[in-house]
């Protein structure tokens, strides 16, 4: 194991608790409210699935149902932010930030209002619901409008942290969430700070060498990404592990760092890979350092019913996948 | 008052060059009430807290609300020129960031009652006293999320939400009710559990009284319909749907400005 120190990660890969990062967001949700009474919480008709119900249970007078109405939730948020609250509004990210783009765009994003976009069931771990629930082009949604920042949680810890940090953060926010129970391998100790990547595995700590390749991702899959790491490790190529939890602002300077030593570079997400966050990895490194650039995502096409792992294999965007793009990335360098 | 900003509409219009007519000029009567005889508010602290808020849904006929709120001294009369142009801060649809004092960003039409309403909302929470206030027109309701918020302000019994309709009965494609037709609008908002009131638009006095009424409706929020004549005190463009969406050339907005300043001839201006 070549895990950084300082990411405080669990000891052992192999034995993460699975958790859904849903979880996450009801817990953040009710340590926001506990901290500012401004906080409110605006739900269309999936309170419980979005995890929004802890909330209601503690703060019931700043719980607002909508109904099944996005669009509405976009427009009333924006209203209760210029007046002076903070409002999380929380769907599925098919939902919200997909039927209501627009009134995002206008009442929130160019109006500069501090609505916190929560999109739960992201991805296509989503599962049986099938492709008209698995989002997968959220993350290009959000990260293309001016004033929005854009988070992304690997699991249901850093979920926690990351609602909480949103809560308090000047402006418009993006969370994704996924459904499904996923390895919590961050601890209460691994720092979360907006806009700062988290290196997890850093192979130069123990043999001083540098590594093959940077994998950068975001959500849940970095679990993934961490044990094809291992894996190539026993294989004899070596590679660091970048958590970047904010898609938007990207931590260039840490990606940069990274690519500047290992030459070759391979992004995972669970979203389309077209506008998503390897697009975004894309865009800094071909102005700044440009280099061989693998991508792991969905190709151009929607999921369908299935079981979760079955779903992320399906679409190629299992370990066995991240491995076999660490290594084409690392040939193609030079 | 009311001809003082008609004046300014025609007069900003003519030199951006673009923008909306028809709905400007209808609306200059209640812009007038709102911003002379209604809003609490205080044109050189714009920011102030305890103000009454009005909502302009349909950013489109902004140039009345610029003209109402210069005249009433937010901003010099002689801004309002700079309407649609590079850098000035009263951009073709408003921005609540560009200018303050118009409350929220709005052109996107249906947004507007949502925003009034999560207004509206806040201030019942904390117990505030002011009111909110919505101006819409009547073709936006055609999109659903103006009913879906009609539907969560009539279920919240938010009574210190009055909305406003400018029905002018145009649309850019033609007239609404060949469009797509919005009556019985007034049954519609009943059925969404709003008190509705029909006005004529261009009495400044029987609007007045209709936002009285609604302050003293405690159950529900108060829906306004105005009755208004689009392009109202030019009757080369009244009633005329080709008008939405255009400016006057600028010799056709020196011939208006005389039949406003005349009053359409009946009296002589001070200008000639």
């Amino acid at each position: 194991m070549n895990m950084n120190k300082e990411a405080y990660l669990i000891e052992n890969l192999e034995k993460a608790e699975k958790v859904p990062t849903r979880d996450g967001y009801g817990k953040g949700l009710v340590d926001a409210g506990e901290k500012d009474e401004r906080v409110v919480v605006l739900c269309a008709d999936l309170a419980e699935s979005t995890r929004s119900h802890w909330f209601k249970e503690k703060f019931p007078n700043r719980y607002i149902e909508l109904g099944v109405a996005e669009q509405n939730m976009a427009t009333v948020a924006s209203g209760l932010a210029n007046y002076g609250k903070i409002p999380f509004i929380s769907s599925y990210a098919v939902f919200s930030p997909g039927r209501n783009n627009e009134q995002i765009r206008t009442t929130v994003s160019l109006s500069k209002l501090p609505v916190k976009i929560c999109g739960a069931h992201a991805g296509v771990s989503v599962g049986p619901d099938g492709a008209t629930h698995q989002a997968l082009e959220d993350i290009a949604l959000m990260r293309v409008q001016p004033n929005m920042t854009v988070l992304v949680p690997c699991d249901a810890i850093e979920a926690r942290k990351a609602t909480f940090a949103a809560a308090f953060c000047d402006g418009p926010v993006y969370i994704r969430f996924g459904r499904e129970k996923s390895p919590v391998f961050t601890t209460n100790k691994t720092p979360f700070e907006i806009g700062k990547a988290i290196i997890l595995r850093d192979p130069s700590i123990n043999s001083g060498r540098a590594a093959d390749v940077t994998i950068v991702g975001c959500g849940m899959l970095l679990y993934n990404a961490l044990v094809a790491a291992e894996e190539l490790s026993k294989e004899g190529i070596e590679a660091e592990v970048i958590n970047s939890h904010t898609v938007k602002p990207l931590d260039t300077e840490t990606i940069l760092n990274s690519v500047k030593k290992t030459k070759a570079i391979v992004t995972v997400e669970e979203h389309q890979i077209m506008a998503g966050f390897g697009s975004a990895v894309a865009e800094t490194l071909s102005q700044h350092f440009p280099v061989p650039q693998e991508f792991i995502g969905v190709r151009d096409c929607f999921g369908e019913s299935g079981e979760p792992d079955e779903l992320i294999e399906a679409l190629g965007m299992g370990v066995k996948d991240i491995k076999a793009a660490a290594l084409k990335a690392i040939k193609r360098k030079k | 008052m009311a001809n003082k900003i008609r004046q300014s509409i025609i007069e900003m219009l003519v030199a951006a060059g673009s923008g909306h007519t028809a709905g400007p000029l209808g609306m200059a009567d209640v812009f007038t009430a709102l911003y002379f005889h209604i809003l609490k508010h205080d044109p050189k602290n714009p920011d102030w807290p305890e103000r009454d808020r009005l909502i302009l849904s349909n950013g489109h006929i902004c140039p009345v609300r610029y003209a109402a709120m210069a005249h009433a001294g937010y901003f010099p009369v002689e801004e309002l020129k700079t309407l649609r142009k590079f850098g000035s801060r009263l951009q073709g649809h408003p921005e609540r960031i560009a200018l303050p004092g118009v409350e929220t960003t709005s052109g996107p039409l249906g947004s507007g009652l949502g925003e009034a309403a999560g207004i509206a909302y806040g201030a019942k929470m904390d117990g505030k006293k002011f009111r909110v206030y919505c101006a819409m027109s009547d073709a936006e309701h055609q999109t659903g999320n103006l009913w879906e918020s009609a539907m969560f302000a009539g279920n919240n019994k938010l009574n210190n939400l009055t909305g406003i309709i400018d029905r002018n009965n145009i649309q850019i494609n033609g007239f609404t009710e060949n469009v797509m037709p919005l009556e019985p609008l007034k049954e519609k908002y009943e059925a969404f559990n709003w008190h509705v009131l029909e006005v004529d638009g261009h009495n400044i006095e029987e609007f007045v009284d209709a936002v009285e009424e609604a302050k003293a409706i405690y159950e529900k929020p108060t829906m306004i319909i105005a009755h208004t004549i689009p392009g109202k005190g030019i009757p080369e463009i009244e009633f005329d749907y080709s008008w939405h969406g255009i400016p006057p050339k600028p010799e056709e907005g020196e011939k208006f400005l005389k039949e406003l300043r005349t009053l359409g001839g009946k009296i002589k201006s001070e200008h000639e």
